[in-house]
């Protein structure tokens, strides 16, 4: 086995490799030093590890990231901006709200965008949206049917907390693109708690947080609640953890209202790919 | 039980790693069983209005110190809810009744979760000073809560760049955004519309809040008597 044919072949693949590690000659000092201890039958096992460091961080799995919410803001921004400009389905008193959450929705569209382009990627283009999901829900642009744009305004911003929540791991590596991430997610929270609110005024059982898996609107968007009904955080049983109330007891609500689950990447692309034409 | 004792025997507020943690016992699993064993020992109730004076409190380092730090401003967040629905302020409607208990209830399953989470590298119960909250005012009830719901929230998002573990990462994430559905209900009730306006969430970028432990903590201390010591926790 060949080393130097070996480094030769990765920078040829990318140049950029040292930058990666810690420059060329440190890694064949560090192979040259393995090399009294391991057999060389090892060497592709202690490469794979420096290239999966080298790599396991690189922007490209960011990027998708990035990407990947992006297209979820999209859904959002383009949502909001389409029911602003249908006249009669947002009342007078709810358009400020809705204005300022359309303006957050844009202005995470614009930072993902910038953010993806300054980590030298290429920001997805928005998709044409089909908001009935291929006719599960009326067109509520054209119907002007309020109670429907609340529900997926609801479900469009509880799937955003749980999908931005599941991708917090990927970006551990960024500090700045996890804080960043973070900062949109709370935003989405408190978005989703407004909408739930305004539901509630309106009759809906929904409260600003999510209890058990319930949906408050029906079984077109259990998905997007799927697990929400976990009540084991890190190996502790919250439902045997003190209460208030006393005893070593905490209700199922209490304990799935207080913690807010993820969705993985597949699960919030399975959601959203009906609305996506 | 020779499990309690190694876990017992790990210095309380010292820098742990979780893996290390886990050494001692053998897995998360095996963590919430000897919780579940050593909970007896700390009377759950009546814990913040210890009545000697408060001795300093060091969160530690590491993971175990951002832990620490979450369980500090949630034993703050719990304490004052519980206030709150023991002397409810005038004219609190049944809805606000409802929802602010929920809340209460809310934290309370935070606390715990991170005391039992922590085990013996928990800090001990902290001592509050509400004395400047007016619990018979709305006003002051109210702007009191979302100052803790938006400086939780900024808190928990500032740490999540400081925590090592993806698995602590994705439950401080868990909790984040339960603070900022509390934070932005608390928010409408003073004035509607304001859940989550250019106070908290920047009008160019559509960020939330972001602090770091020493600017969360200079915040929290004009209600914490105890002073704490946070000169330990990761800063990068």
């Amino acid at each position: 086995m060949n080393l130097q044919n070996i480094f030769n072949q990765i920078e040829n693949t990318d140049p950029e490799i040292y930058e990666r590690l810690d420059g060329r000659r440190e890694l064949m000092q560090r192979f040259t030093k393995l090399g009294s201890k391991f057999a060389l039958t090892a060497v592709p096992v202690v490469l794979g590890g420096m290239l999966n460091k080298a790599y396991s961080q690189a922007p490209a799995s960011i990027v998708s990231i990035l990407n990947f919410a992006l297209t979820l803001e999209y859904l959002e921004s383009t949502f909001y901006a389409k029911g602003l400009a249908t006249s009669g389905l947002i009342p007078e008193s709810q358009r400020p709200s809705f204005d300022s959450i359309a303006k957050h929705e844009l202005d995470h569209v614009q930072f993902l965008s910038s953010t993806i382009i300054a980590l030298g990627g290429t920001p997805v283009a928005k998709p044409t949206f089909d908001y009935t999901a291929k006719g599960t829900f009326p067109d509520v642009f054209a119907t002007k049917d309020y109670a429907t744009f609340l529900a997926l305004s609801q479900t469009f911003e509880d799937t955003g907390v749980r999908a931005y929540k599941g991708q917090a791991g990927g970006l551990i590596s960024n500090n700045d693109v996890l804080t960043a991430a973070l900062q949109i997610h709370s935003v989405e929270a408190r978005h989703a708690s407004h909408i739930r609110s305004v539901r509630a005024a309106l009759g809906a059982s929904t409260k600003p947080w999510i209890t058990l898996n319930n949906t408050g609107i029906g079984a077109a968007v259990a998905a997007s609640y799927a697990g929400e009904e976990n009540t084991n955080q890190l190996g502790v049983n919250i439902k045997a953890l003190p209460s208030i109330k006393g005893g070593s007891s905490t209700s199922a609500d209490t304990a799935t209202e207080a913690f807010d689950e993820p969705l993985t990447k597949a699960q919030v692309l399975t959601i959203v790919m009906p609305f996506i034409q | 039980m020779k499990t309690l004792k190694k876990l017992e025997s790990i210095p309380v507020n010292g820098s742990m790693h979780r893996r290390k943690f886990l050494g001692y016992v053998g897995g998360t699993a095996a963590v919430a069983t000897v919780i579940a064993a050593c909970n007896h020992s700390d009377d759950f109730t009546g814990s913040l209005e210890a009545t000697n004076g408060p001795s300093p409190v060091n969160l530690g380092s590491g993971d175990v110190g951002i832990l620490n730090y979450a369980y500090a401003l949630e034993q703050l967040e719990a304490a004052f809810y519980k206030q709150v629905i023991t002397t409810q302020y005038s004219g609190m409607t049944a809805d606000e009744t409802s929802l602010l208990t929920d809340i209460r209830d809310h934290e309370v399953a935070h606390r715990e979760f991170f005391k039992a989470a922590l085990g013996s590298a928990a800090i001990p119960a902290l001592t509050v000073n509400f004395t400047s909250i007016n619990f018979s005012s709305r006003d002051s009830v109210l702007t009191t809560a979302k100052t803790f719901e938006d400086l939780g929230v900024s808190a928990y998002n500032g740490a999540g760049k400081l925590i090592k573990d993806v698995n602590y990462l994705l439950v401080a994430g868990k909790i984040v955004s339960v603070e900022a559905r509390h934070a932005a209900y608390i928010r409408d009730l003073i004035s509607y519309g304001s859940f989550a306006n250019d106070n908290v969430v920047n009008p160019v970028t559509g960020l939330d809040l972001a602090n770091d432990p020493p600017t969360v903590l200079k915040a929290a201390s004009a209600y914490i008597a105890t002073q704490i010591n946070a000169s330990y926790l990761p800063t990068k």
